[in-house]
């Protein structure tokens, strides 16, 4: 494999990995904070993309599509928790397994009930459209960069909101200890609706965000919802840093598995057995990765402080 | 005692036997009509309810009725939904399924429970060979026969160097050996990738990096349509011929726009075709349901022209079975693919092209016929078939 084509891949990964990043953020947060496991926020990243598609469809704009699904998704959260989530908290995981896995059915349902079973999808917009050179004569889309960058930004805004805000102190304390945190008089009831809405929004963003890229159908949270708990779990329950660290991780090592095993094998097998050995052992490669780092760290690469 | 005699005036009354013929023919339609392959199946049950609609409700003179039924893509539960068709609704008919793993589950039930199977889109080979029955007939193809025209092409076309993409199960296999059965060239890559892939950047950054003459890809509904949008937005589109198999089509198109204009697939018919029964069919299916149709709507279309034609032969009657493999066997219809046949084993000898995603004037995508690459071409297992 050609120094080019390594690079390349890298920069794929690194692209996978923000893309992923910006669906387990909002799942962290929820499991770390309110320990809620939300089966739900694969349909929320769903619901962000049919959103993205209907609002571009409404407004003609990409630009104005985005921000409106992403608020939509806001106050769709907001109602999620209202009706759903707020019975949820402290409840044993199986119930909250089950609710949210009920609203995965009706979501599904819904969405094909209003737009149909066909795949939808949302058009580029010129100013992203195109290729750009890169290195060995290899090109990449400008709507990859552009999400790449996006999705640093988010990174880079929540960070600030966690570490630097008195709202983001809450929600470190909360992902800690929240009984303590209550003792202490902070509306915890009040600081978990906020949270559950700011994790729709990220999910709904991510969606919407992908919605050029993949196919808007109302079966695309399903695969997005297991690799969103892998980065979680790798990351550590509740620590967006963790879950950053571990998106690029899960996202490279995907990426650069698929590619690189396929030339290894094929050096070290003979070819139908590199053919077959190949796929298999790519696709298992990030659970791989998972098992391993949790066998040296249990509570992840980074846990929320107090909970490792 | 006093209701035997009851029922025995009033058969007597309304005449029993006229009205044996008028009772209606049940057709069971046993499709997947929810989750991700569920635009297959509303395909297969357009199709169906649109080829009904023009028989004005009838087939073969008697009025028809449909019991549609979903399969969720649960062999376990179509095995199940099929026996109660067969056993409690008595149809005489099943038109089903989409999906062929559906297919080996509810075989034997229909064909063993006194109904004929009529399957408008899934062709296993399994059917085609050995196992052929009498009492199962197919619309479609037998599945390989697409990948290897597509094979064959890039072989005519003096393609060199392949490369080849498909997901990781037994269907992604299948294909790739069919393509391979017809294409000799250099295979520069079999790319497996898992079946809930969402992103396909890492395969083209291969694909770009290998330089091939072609691509082979068997890409299913959200699979394909995340990969044509990939491809394109990648700008390899530009480069090198895209050969595909149930990636670009009607059930996909219209997800994937203006990203799929050029690439290529291979099917037994297009919308586009010249002839008096596809012009009826096109532009009644767009009249009612304001879609373009595809290949499944098509053959679910034909599977009722079937059991029509058939019908019209035995003047509405089922009850002789060997008179009724015989019908069906040689029912005349007007295919909207044109010519059409039946093989022994009950899979068609067709005519097999090569297609070009397309738009039309009215802003709709469709499939158009670019060239025929076999004419009147049975599949290879027909010939162990014991069926006279």
């Amino acid at each position: 494999m050609s120094v080019g084509l390594l690079l390349v891949q890298t920069l794929n990964g690194l692209e996978l990995g923000v893309l992923l990043f910006l669906i387990a953020a909002g799942l962290t947060l929820v499991f770390g904070v309110m320990d809620v496991v939300n089966l739900a926020h694969g349909v929320q990243y769903m619901l962000g993309a049919y959103l993205a598609v209907a609002f571009a469809a409404a407004t003609g704009s990409f630009w104005l599509a985005v921000p409106l699904a992403a608020a939509a998704s806001l106050l769709l959260g907001a109602v999620l928790e209202r009706l759903v989530f707020r019975r949820l908290v402290g409840a044993d995981h199986l119930d909250q397994v089950l609710a949210t896995f009920g609203l995965i059915l009706l979501a599904e349902e819904g969405v094909k009930l209003v737009w149909g079973p066909a795949p939808r999808s949302l058009a580029i917009p010129d100013l992203l459209a195109g290729t750009v050179p890169l290195f060995g004569g290899l090109r990449y889309a400008v709507y990859r960069l552009a999400v790449l960058g996006a999705g640093l930004l988010v990174a880079g805004l929540l960070a600030l909101l966690i570490e630097r805000t008195r709202a983001g102190m809450r929600l470190r304390a909360g992902a800690s200890n929240a009984a303590m945190l209550s003792a202490l008089g902070v509306d915890v009831g009040r600081l978990f609706a906020l949270v559950l809405a700011a994790g729709a929004m990220l999910a709904g963003f991510a969606g919407a965000v992908a919605a050029p890229i993949v196919s808007v159908d109302p079966g695309m949270g399903g695969p997005v919802l297991i690799l969103a708990f892998v980065v979680i779990v790798l990351g550590g329950a509740g620590s967006v840093r963790g879950s950053f660290l571990a998106a690029l991780l899960v996202g490279l090592t995907d990426t650069l598995g698929r590619s690189l095993l396929d030339a290894a094998l094929a050096g070290a097998l003979p070819p139908a057995a590199a053919r077959t050995a190949g796929p298999a052992l790519a696709s298992m490669l990030i659970y791989l990765l998972m098992a391993a780092v949790l066998a040296f760290r249990p509570g992840g690469l980074l846990p929320a402080r107090g909970r490792a | 005692m006093r209701k035997a005699l009851m029922a025995g005036l009033l058969a007597a009354l309304l005449g029993a036997g006229p009205a044996l013929a008028q009772d209606p023919v049940k057709i069971g339609v046993l499709v997947t009509l929810s989750g991700p392959g569920a635009v297959l199946g509303q395909q297969v049950r357009n199709g169906v309810e649109l080829a009904l609609k023009n028989r004005d409700g009838k087939v073969g003179g008697r009025p028809a009725e449909l019991v549609v039924v979903d399969d969720e893509l649960k062999p376990d539960v179509a095995a199940a939904r099929a026996k109660r068709l067969v056993e409690s609704d008595k149809v005489d008919f099943v038109i089903g399924p989409i999906f062929s793993n559906v297919l080996g589950a509810i075989f034997r039930p229909v064909t063993q429970g006194g109904a004929v199977l009529i399957s408008p889109n899934a062709g296993s080979s399994v059917f085609a060979g050995k196992q052929c029955s009498p009492d199962f007939f197919v619309t479609s193809y037998e599945n390989t026969q697409i990948h290897a025209v597509l094979g064959e092409y890039a072989q005519r076309a003096g393609y060199k160097r392949a490369f080849l993409l498909a997901p990781n199960y037994q269907a992604g296999k299948d294909a790739v050996a069919g393509f391979k059965s017809r294409f000799k060239g250099e295979i520069l890559a079999e790319d497996y990738v898992p079946l809930t892939t969402v992103d396909f950047q890492a395969d083209l950054a291969r694909i770009a990096d290998a330089k091939p003459d072609v691509i082979f890809t068997f890409m299913p509904g959200g699979l394909g349509v995340a990969l044509v949008k990939q491809f394109h937005q990648s700008g390899l589109a530009e480069h090198i011929p895209f050969l595909s198999a149930f990636t670009v089509d009607e059930s996909t198109l219209p997800a994937e726009q203006d990203a799929a204009l050029g690439l290529y697939g291979a099917m037994t018919w297009a919308p586009n075709m010249d002839n008096a029964a596809n012009r009826t069919f096109v532009s009644g299916y767009l009249a009612a349901y304001h879609a373009m149709p595809g290949s499944y709507a098509m053959q679910g279309y034909d599977a009722l022209q079937l059991i029509d034609g058939a019908l019209a032969k035995t003047a509405g009657s089922t009850a002789d079975k060997a008179k009724l493999h015989a019908a069906l066997h040689d029912a005349d219809f007007a295919s909207p693919r044109g010519k059409f046949r039946f093989n022994t084993n009950g899979y068609p000898i067709q005519d097999f092209y090569l297609v070009k995603a397309a738009k039309r004037p009215d802003g709709l995508y469709e499939t158009e016929i670019v060239e025929k690459i076999f004419s009147d071409w049975a599949d290879e297992y027909a010939a162990s078939c014991p069926l006279k």
